[in-house]
């Protein structure tokens, strides 16, 4: 059927902010969608407060809302666009979960807009627990025993009917949060209760505990004339009891003999047919029992999703454009196969390799959290890799995990060889983010696979090849180097093991490996992911490596230039980078250079087959981006994009005598260097905090003596502010310098004077060695002290003097004549009583140039290419710093609510997830948006409590009086209430918790209050403000734990007071 | 044990043995399937051929009884690019290599299956030879060389019953004139090409009550039983080399309904008066999508064929086609106007494979009530 001309145009949800469980992912679908329908020649019009992402780029869609993906202001965009369709299944479950409430709200029926593909009795009948349950039945599928609970009161009974364990998921929730596993009443009743707050619809589903039954996925499409099919299967690693998102998985299935994968095939045809998914691909997740493989199911998603972007990168199927497709009135059949040009999306990929997946986890940031995985996500990337057998692709993606490990095991870190028997024994059997690590001990100290089976509820299949990957590992260290024979180490290639790993097997160097490797004539080779198994030949050059014979790389003679991604997310280093990679590409093809795109995640862009003229999916190390580098000879590399990972690699490449293009490896070095940075900023004339380098605790006492408390540590060469914290005594150095050299024994500790409320100011420059452009310069609203990539700022600067200003300008072009940057350089700044600290350098992208590009509307990251091959700025049209006459704000997004006991305050070691940006010509006004972007509340009457430290007093007080003129009450605890009341602010004490009821807890409890303003000494100085802070979270109570960040709320809640807000379109801020 | 896999256009391979020594030659394929080997192994048309699996990972859940589509391994020999010792599924009974060792079938890996498949897409299917025996390249491409091929060769009296059987209780039981089968409605005459069993459980499933006959049972003898419907079903080899049984088709053309499947699709080809012709490498694999002509809507289906129907040769006045390939828009499936009869090239009987295209069986089912 041809495609449907009586819509002409189509409003797309993205997902907002990165967050865990909804990542860049849903940029990856969306982008695709937008280019997809515009290339059908629909006007598609998009919202998306995360400026992080593609398709938010000008150029993606017609007209693009960075805007808060709230159903009032969906609604205003559908009243402003009126466009003719609503496609609500790309923006993961927060554009669904708003589509439905716009459709609820009547905002569809008033403007005449279709939802397609998934209408709202869809969703409901997929997402509803009770619809979807009966629909199961109704088709005769098991699904798990249950039942539904709306109140409290019900919990015991449900709990008695269905007996323990019992799993906890409430409806409607990101990612199953607040789900969990609960053994007995006590634990259930305290499941239940957060459950019930959390979910949109007060639902809890009880569910019979499927602990140690195997999980599998299909991911699934369906077309209009209902054509369906199957694009993957997917096994988990893990057993049930392990969020999906959290657990390692494996495409294909493995373990599945053709009658079971077709009964499971049969079912998610079945389910996509009764929940009446009209078009597009859906996902559904299935447990089967080991014993007798009684298939039960326990969910699917009427959207696109993680694991559908997953599968699209396992079998090179775009599951979001065809999606897209389908949407709009094509059939399966009629859309072509871009990859083998002459077949059609209407077939069953068939893969002929192994797909694993490795989600990354970042428990080391949050020390409080308990590290255990359970029902609810909690890691923030993952990672894939592809290989032709299991155990290559397993170890593949280990080391692409880029946490230390160059494999499974075999490496100096992770070591738990003096783990005692039971500790090992509980690490394998409470699923961990180390659990990995637990069974290499358990298989090299021979533990039988029952045993670790039995512990683990991992499939026997998995562990044995673990254990062959273990075996192999002993055999290679017995064999030492002089027993690396050919046939040794081919077999070893082929087992995944990296040439780290076999040098430290054998004691040698990763350099004598591949000599030795080299002499053997053993060399990677590179084989396609075509979709047919090589059935059909294919266009599309995607490609991973393996050691077998034949290879099918086909460099080209045109002029080529690698560019390396960031691989998994992890906190500090995400979707910003990978927008930078992106437009790298964009920018190649411009210049009429091939691009090839490095990276080893599934999640991204830069990961779709059509980003780049050619895809390595592979890890970034030395040893797999030297291979490629070997196959390929491109001209040139860029490693200014991927955040730290690819400038780790900047050495070893250099040395490897590869082109490293745009600012040298020294200068990179210059700039990281502690001494050299000191000498290059003391020439330049410039201030930095005084500070100096310690590599034992007595130093480190010594230089905090002489430079004074408080002081920031932190170690050398991290990104997103590892380990670095503020410390106030010497006891806490002390402790600090005890674990923080663990953290890093090889590199020293940096100990810095911290400037107390001091204006922090980030500022993004380009320079093509002779000319230097300020991106832009973004005032923070924290102070000085709290990471960069946790502070909201403001671009341009709103209270920044002229002349600091002007100072400032002339710093960063001072710096980047002196370090002769060609691309781009991010440095931050501190302003203190008016004098200028350079606080950090960076001659890389940094995580605003995507924040920056969509406020300026100068795509910094792609004149940064053209710069690194010889442009000049002046030729590309960039010649003085653009102005603009509206405020952007940019506001980080946190996952605290995914981790139980962890407290909200910021400091100097990054915790964001994600960020949002809210742009309006009045700078209230875009700090109202970024708040309601970030699922901030912002409260227009109501109760406000007032708790701050006592520096913090003088600070709050122009706040506090502003709230009270503009009606709120002001309560506030003893200290802050004398305060306030002297200062002529009416108030009312409450009482700390230890003061008695009713207390601050029962009130907030009992919703009076609209906001609460607390801040604390940089540690967890009183439990009790910890405890008001955390509640606030628990009981989505608005909340600052800054002064400055309150000020900004209360000018965001005047300004909402005094104006009505109003959508526009990025494209229209440019005209 | 080092293995040798010698083509005959001289390219070899290395692997080894995961079954101890062999050899075995014939006409080298790829089957794309994910899942199934066991049904592959056991599927009678792949009689005379070696067949590489191109999912790389074989041997995961071992093999069980209840997967046998035949009585018998009818693959010279079977390549894989990693062969696992240790099944895990609830199913198994045995592991893949003991299997293979029971029925002296050549199971080979560490070879790059990939390679393998990359050259049969741009050679053609090609005679091959797998050796641990002859390690000896020069030797081996020479065998290679002199083997026959399947074209012209009747590869259906390798694989027929010797005797007349009835399926009943899941097993054929010896015995003529539906005596031994299990009870049914509709009284169902099946040509044994080289049938897979699983054709039979659907066809009784759905009420019918199957007597299976050799290839060369002539008309006469069909006729005798008074049958409600007859089901041709799938082989080995080239649909020309089979002697007789393109005339037997004709014969019976017109006196009962006709279902063909993969070979007995071919045969009614030719029956009607067409050619058939050898596709440069064949369809083997579960991901083959067909679109039925007749409704428009797409199935995804088991395949396994090297030959095919040329439906230009036929008369459009007589031949309908009713199923194309959407891959290659080569024929799946015709139904002739005149007389009941209809037949596709893929595989609805699946195992392996999906089951969209169960309906072919109600669709001869409808055609046998009238």
């Amino acid at each position: 059927m041809p495609k449907r001309t009586d819509i002409k145009k189509i409003l797309i949800l993205g997902s907002g902010p990165i967050i865990i469980s909804q990542a860049c992912e849903f940029d990856y679908s969306g982008t695709q969608a937008v280019k997809a329908l515009k290339e059908e020649g629909y006007q598609v019009v998009l919202i998306n407060s995360n400026p992080a992402t593609i398709m938010t780029d000008p150029e993606i869609a017609d007209k693009t809302y960075v805007e808060p993906i709230t159903p009032e202001m969906v609604a205003k965009v559908i009243e402003k666009e009126r466009p003719d369709a609503l496609l609500p299944t790309l923006g993961g479950q927060t554009g669904l979960n708003t589509a439905l409430r716009v459709a609820e709200m009547g905002v569809l029926e008033r403007f005449g807009v279709e939802m397609l593909a998934a209408n709202v009795e869809v969703i409901k009948k997929a997402e509803g627990r009770d619809l979807f349950r009966a629909a199961m039945r109704k088709i005769g599928l098991n699904v798990p025993e249950s039942a539904i609970v709306h109140r409290l009161e019900e919990v015991k009974a449900a709990g008695e009917e269905i007996g323990f364990p019992i799993i906890v998921r409430p409806s409607f929730t990101l990612g199953g949060t607040g789900g969990g596993v609960a053994y007995n009443h006590q634990e259930l009743e305290a499941l239940c209760a957060a459950g019930l707050d959390l979910s949109l619809n007060s639902e809890v589903m009880l569910e019979r505990s499927l602990l140690g039954w195997k999980e599998y996925e299909l991911e699934v499409m369906r077309d209009q004339k209902d054509n369906v099919v199957i694009i993957c299967s997917i096994e988990n690693f893990d057993a049930m009891g392990v969020h999906t998102g959290d657990s390692i998985t494996v495409a294909p299935a493995q373990t599945l003999t053709d009658r079971e994968y077709q009964a499971m095939r049969d079912a998610s045809i079945a389910i996509m047919r009764e929940i009446g998914v009209e078009t597009g691909g859906s996902n559904v997740q299935f447990a089967v029992n080991p014993k007798n493989g009684e298939l039960v199911v326990i969910e699917m998603n009427p959207r696109v999703s993680r694991s559908s972007a997953l599968a699209s990168k396992a079998t090179g199927f775009p599951i979001a454009k065809i999606a897209a497709k389908l949407a709009v009135g094509y059939t399966l059949d009629e859309i072509r196969n871009d990859i083998t040009r002459e077949t059609f999306a209407s077939f069953e990929p068939s893969i002929d390799y192994c797909v694993v997946k490795i989600p990354r986890w970042t428990f080391e940031k949050f020390p409080e959290a308990e590290d255990i995985l359970s029902t609810a996500m909690k890691s923030v990337g993952e990672t894939m890799a592809i290989g032709r057998t299991f155990k290559e692709a397993f170890q593949k993606g280990m080391r692409s995990l880029e946490i230390g490990a160059t494999g499974f095991g075999a490496g100096p870190k992770f070591n738990h060889a003096s783990l005692s028997r039971l500790d090992l024994e509980r690490g394998l059997h409470t699923p961990n983010s180390q659990r990995l690590f637990f069974l290499h001990e358990a298989l090299r100290r021979e533990m039988p696979i029952d045993e670790i089976h039995r512990l683990t509820a991992i499939d026997p299949w998995f562990l044995r090849h673990l254990k062959q990957i273990t075996d192999l590992e002993l055999v290679i260290h017995q064999a030492g180097f002089a027993g690396l024979d050919r046939e040794l180490m081919h077999r070893a290639k082929q087992y995944g093991f990296s040439d780290q790993q076999l040098a430290y097997l054998t004691g040698t160097s990763s350099d004598d490996i591949r000599e030795r490797r080299t002499q053997h004539g053993i060399r990677a080779v590179y084989k396609l992911v075509d979709t047919c198994a090589a059935e059909f030949e294919a266009f599309t050059p995607y490609y991973y490596s393996t050691f077998e014979e034949e290879n099918e790389a086909r460099p080209s003679d045109q002029q080529k230039v690698m560019i390396l991604g960031g691989g998994p997310n992890r906190i500090g280093q995400g979707i910003e980078f990978d927008y930078c990679c992106v437009h790298a590409a964009f920018a190649l093809k411009e210049l009429g250079l091939q691009s090839i795109m490095v990276n080893s995640n599934p999640e991204t862009v830069s990961t779709d087959y059509d980003t780049s003229d050619k895809l390595y999916f592979e890890p970034l190390t030395l040893e797999d981006v030297l291979n490629i580098i070997h196959t390929e000879s491109p001209l040139g590399v860029i490693v200014q994009f991927g955040g730290q990972t690819p400038l780790n690699l900047a050495d070893g490449l250099h040395r490897a005598g590869v082109n490293i293009l745009g600012t040298s490896v020294d200068s990179i070095d210059r700039a990281e260097d502690r001494q050299r940075f000191q000498q290059f900023l003391q020439k330049l004339g410039l201030l930095q905090p005084e500070n100096g380098t310690a590599r034992t605790p007595e130093e480190a006492m010594s230089i905090a003596e002489r430079i004074t408390y408080p002081v920031v540590v932190r170690p050398s060469y991290v990104l997103g502010g590892r380990a670095m914290r503020i410390v106030y005594n010497q006891r806490d150095l002390e402790s600090y310098m005890r674990t923080a050299i663990e953290v890093s024994s090889e590199h020293p500790i940096l100990i810095d004077k911290f400037l107390k409320e001091a204006v922090e100011v980030d500022v993004d420059a380009i320079s093509d060695g002779e000319t230097t452009i300020i991106g832009a310069i973004m005032q923070h609203i924290e102070e000085a002290g709290i990471h960069s990539g946790d502070s909201a700022c403001v671009l341009p600067p709103h209270t920044l003097s002229p002349a600091m200003l002007s100072q400032i300008k002339a710093a960063t072009k001072a710096m980047a004549r002196e370090l002769k940057v060609i691309g781009l350089m991010n440095i931050q700044y501190a302003v203190k009583d008016e004098v200028l600290y350079v606080l950090e350098v960076n001659p890389r992208a940094s995580r605003t140039v995507p924040f920056v590009s969509k406020a300026t509307g100068v795509p910094l990251a792609k004149l940064a290419t053209k710069v690194m091959l010889g442009k000049k700025l002046a030729e590309l049209g960039l010649t003085r710093e653009v102005e603009i006459t509206h405020y952007a704000v940019k506001e980080a997004v946190f996952p605290f609510d995914r981790f139980a006991n962890v407290d909200t305050l910021l400091g100097p070691e990054m915790k964001s997830t994600g960020e949002v940006m809210g742009v309006d010509t009045n700078v209230g006004l875009a700090f109202a948006k970024a708040q309601l972007a970030a699922g901030q509340k912002i409260p227009a009457s109501g109760s406000v409590l007032i708790s701050v430290r006592h520096n913090d007093k003088p600070v709050i007080l122009p706040t506090a009086q502003r709230l009270s003129a503009l009606g709120f009450k002001i309560l506030a605890t003893a200290n802050t209430a004398q305060f306030l009341a002297d200062h002529g602010v009416p108030c009312t004490k409450v009482n700390k918790i230890s003061e008695g009821r009713p207390h601050i807890l029962d009130m907030i409890k009992d919703k009076k209050i609209q906001w609460i303003i607390n801040t604390s000494m940089g540690t967890r100085t009183t439990e009790d403000s910890y405890t008001i802070r955390r509640s606030a979270l628990d009981y989505h109570i608005p909340y600052s734990t800054t002064t400055a960040g309150a000020e900004s709320m209360v000018m965001a809640i005047g300004a909402l007071l005094g104006k009505e807000m109003e959508v526009r379109a990025l494209q229209d801020y440019f005209q | 044990m080092k293995a040798i896999i010698a083509l005959e256009d001289g390219r070899t391979f290395t692997g080894r043995s995961f079954t101890g020594p062999g050899e075995a030659v014939g006409e080298i394929v790829f089957n794309t399937g994910m899942t199934g080997y066991q049904e592959i192994l056991t599927d009678p048309s792949y009689r005379g051929q070696i067949v590489t699996m191109t999912y790389p990972l074989i041997g995961n859940y071992g093999v069980n009884a209840a997967d046998m589509e035949s009585d018998a391994i009818h693959p010279g020999a079977f390549l894989v690019k990693e062969y696992n010792p240790v099944p895990s599924n609830f199913r198994s009974q045995g592991t893949l290599a003991d299997f293979l060792r029971q029925h002296r079938v050549l199971g080979v890996e560490g070879l790059d299956t990939r390679a393998v498949t990359r050259h049969i897409r741009q050679g053609g299917a090609l005679k091959g030879i797998v050796s641990t025996l002859d390690l000896d390249p020069a030797s081996l491409v020479r065998r290679a060389q002199e083997w026959p091929g399947l074209v012209g060769h009747d590869m259906v009296s390798d694989v027929t019953c010797a005797a007349p059987y009835g399926w009943a209780d899941n097993r054929p039981r010896p015995g003529t004139d539906f005596q031994t089968a299990a009870p049914g409605k509709y009284l169902v005459v099946a040509f044994d090409f080289g049938l897979k069993y699983n054709q039979l459980r659907l066809l009784t499933d759905r009420g019918c009550r199957v007597q299976v006959v050799p290839a060369q049972t002539t008309a006469r003898e069909v006729l005798a039983m008074n049958p409600d419907g007859i089901f041709l079903s799938n082989g080995p080899g080239d649909p020309a080399g089979v002697p007789g049984v393109v005339d037997t088709m004709r014969e019976l053309l017109g006196k009962k309904p006709i279902f063909g499947i993969c070979l007995g699709h071919q045969i009614l080809g030719l029956a009607y008066g067409g050619l058939t012709y050898k596709l440069k490498f064949g369809h083997r694999g579960s991901n083959q999508p067909v679109k039925d002509l007749l409704t428009g809507k797409i199935e995804i289906t088991a395949q396994n064929h090297g030959f095919c129907v040329d439906f230009a040769s036929l008369n459009p006045n007589e031949v309908e086609l009713t199923h194309v390939n959407l891959n290659d828009n080569s024929v799946e499936g015709m139904r002739h106007l005149k007389y009941p009869a209809f037949s596709v090239q893929y595989h609805p009987e699946n195992a392996p494979g999906p089951h969209d295209s169960l309906y072919l069986f109600d669709r001869f089912l409808d055609m046998m009530r009238g």
